[in-house]
């Protein structure tokens, strides 16, 4: 793992490592840099569908729910509307779709992020505690196919770090 | 390594870069972390003597809302003044006032987001707080509110032994959906915006219990570039969800009265009018809190002159539309010829209320456009005292509408007076009391500034480090 003090000097290494054939790795920054992730290799961000699923499912469950309560379970008549009233049901409906796409945004978004998980090896890496405040990471991990111990700290050091550090498990 | 003894993390000196700057000259990433985390990190004893001042009013102020909601509990809704012909008196004026105060908050985290104003990123977190206590504020009415507080839950839609069900054609049931659905996504953008930055409290912990609670609320946050890719798009969608969201649910608060066929209230400007008139209510409270804010905690570089100059300008331009809304509603009662509507409007001005309609007049119309004046936009008290102007404005905005439109209606026999009694006030004072303590709180425990997005916009700038000469990418193969 090795330390830099710039997003652009992290942007950098990323690309040169992607460059040159590394696919496990991450990057830890205390905001989000842009082209970071795709520098990384990180294309698959599911959380747009994801969202999109649940604001229908919210839009359907509360459609369903008004129109099952005026229709089939209490059907009331009010001032002499029709049961299926819908545009009545409207707004209903469109607060139940964004309540429901609002929720899997954040739970999904969490939840493919594997958050919350308390431990992560990277904390042990001394001066990681700045990786949320003002230093900016890059971490080639064990299992990439490329991965050689020395030659990936050699690979690190030529990228003019702070520090190269080994994340113990 | 002590992680405070960082030499570049050294505040720089607090200076007002004016109306030009959204943030101060010769910040770095740490100093802006440690500027903002300074202020929940310093000792308690240390906490600026305003703040504990003003948190022991709040807190006392709270204590009349405990005791007011007891005694209404105990003794019923006739402690208010709520009588026949208005029947609906303070607790729903409050209601809509405390909702409207609530999305500006909404306003400025998601539409000035998806609009790329960077200059939103110093108020942002603030102001969705502002948004959830006000919300939890507006809530506890229409509780409080029923003649039967413990049957509350039948307000929500759940499979009971009687077999009914809530009438969903009904504002009022609307209602139950939106301010819902509103307090729970704003609690969500809230919350996923504060990880980031607890994670950097957990960070710089200086207690081991400290360390564990913000560890836990943190939720293992690492700053993985893949996580702020996904959290970036979460990010966006909850914002593109949150902007309709601010215009449905003042809508639907604004259907409370427009569905109903009084005159004064069954009118189509009602929903624009709402929604302007509740973000113009809500940014004059910003400000209100925030010049005070500000100033304790010393955050006057983070917050700058820009910040209070631009919400200064949003006040101005939504009282203008309010503005539009009155003269529609005045010139609708005359055009109609409905002689309900024009006596409505008649009484409105003149009749026993006139004094609350002058008033408003005063308030939310004519001395706001003192804001013209950019020297009076750049008097922070000046812009202060306005804000406390309007927040008592668009208060009686509400009133006129609610109280006006009933106690004169269709028939001259049933008119009548409203008197709000010595309860209906402290309800409303305590919830003043509850909301303040909330926000002194959460000003001085949880960062106030949303710090990962101010470096941010530090990056942008061009500032955040002294930057080493970038080295060339490696070439491929070793």
């Amino acid at each position: 793992m090795a330390e830099f003090a710039d997003p652009e000097q992290l942007l950098h290494a990323a690309r040169s490592a992607y460059a040159a054939g590394y696919r496990r790795m991450d990057a830890y920054a205390p905001m989000p840099v842009d082209g970071l992730a795709e520098a990384i290799g990180f294309r698959r961000n599911f959380v747009s569908p994801m969202v999109l699923a649940g604001g229908i499912c919210g839009a359907c469950g509360g459609f369903g729910l008004v129109y099952w309560i005026s229709c089939i379970a209490y059907p009331f008549n009010v001032a002499g509307r029709p049961m299926n009233s819908w545009p009545a049901y409207i707004p209903i409906t469109f607060e139940c779709t964004v309540l429901i796409a609002a929720l899997t945004a954040v739970v999904g978004m969490f939840a493919m992020n594997g958050l919350p998980l308390p431990y992560h090896p990277v904390f042990n890496v001394p001066g990681f505690a700045r990786a949320s405040t003002d230093r900016f990471f890059l971490c080639i991990e064990a299992d990439d196919p490329k991965f050689d111990r020395e030659g990936a700290k050699a690979f690190l050091y030529e990228l003019s770090p702070i520090g190269v550090a080994e994340v113990e498990k | 390594m002590n992680i405070d003894q960082i030499d570049e993390g050294t505040p720089p000196p607090v200076i007002d870069p004016g109306p030009d700057k959204i943030i101060g000259p010769g910040h770095t990433y740490a100093s802006v972390t440690n500027e903002i985390t300074g202020v929940i990190f310093q000792p308690l004893k240390k906490t600026p003597k305003v703040w504990f001042k003003a948190f022991v009013v709040s807190f006392a102020l709270m204590q009349l809302l405990l005791i007011a909601a007891t005694w209404l509990f105990i003794k019923g809704v006739g402690i208010w003044g709520i009588v026949i012909p208005v029947a609906w008196g303070f607790a729903i004026v409050n209601f809509v006032w405390w909702i409207g105060i609530g999305h500006a908050g909404t306003l400025i985290s998601a539409i000035l987001l998806l609009l790329k104003q960077d200059w939103r990123t110093s108020i942002n977190r603030f102001s969705e707080a502002m948004t959830l206590f006000a919300v939890a504020c507006a809530g506890m009415f229409p509780v409080l509110h029923l003649g039967r507080p413990w049957l509350a839950y039948w307000l929500l839609p759940y499979p009971n032994s009687m077999w009914v069900w809530p009438q969903p054609r009904s504002p009022l049931v609307w209602d139950v959906f939106a301010v819902s659905t509103y307090a729970t996504v704003s609690l969500l953008f809230w919350y996923t915006g504060l990880v980031p930055d607890l994670a950097t409290l957990r960070d710089k912990a200086k207690t081991k219990w400290q360390q564990v609670v913000f560890g836990i609320f943190a939720l293992g946050w690492r700053g993985s570039a893949r996580h702020w890719s996904r959290y970036q798009m979460a990010y966006i969608l909850l914002a593109g969800l949150a902007t309709p969201l601010v215009v449905s649910v003042h809508t639907v608060v604004s259907f409370d009265f427009a569905v109903a066929i009084m005159p004064g209230w069954h009118t189509t400007i009602f929903p624009p009018y709402f929604v302007a008139g509740a973000i113009y209510s809500g940014f004059a409270m910003v400000l209100t809190l925030m010049i005070p804010v500000r100033r304790w905690f010393h955050l006057e570089d983070l917050m700058t002159m820009r910040h209070v100059e631009a919400c200064a300008k949003v006040m101005l331009g939504t009282g203008l539309i309010v503005a539009y809304g009155y003269l529609m509603e005045a010139f609708m009662a005359w055009y109609s010829g409905d002689v309900y509507e024009r006596f409505m409007y008649w009484n409105r001005m003149t009749g026993p209320y006139g004094w609350s309609y002058v008033m408003l007049i005063m308030c939310n119309i004519a001395i706001p456009q003192l804001l013209w004046i950019r020297k009076v936009r750049l008097n922070v008290f000046a812009v202060w005292m306005l804000s406390l102007v309007v927040n008592v404005g668009m208060w009686l905005e509400r009133f006129v509408i609610v109280v006006t439109s009933l106690h004169r209606d269709y028939l001259p026999s049933s008119w009548g007076m409203y008197y709000p009694t010595k309860w209906d006030w402290a309800t409303y004072i305590g919830t003043i009391g509850f909301f303040l303590t909330m926000m002194w709180l959460f000003v001085r425990f949880l960062p106030a500034i949303s710090i990962f997005e101010v470096r941010e916009v530090l990056h942008h700038e061009g500032g955040g480090h002294a930057h080493a000469p970038v080295p060339e990418p490696v070439p491929a193969g070793d």
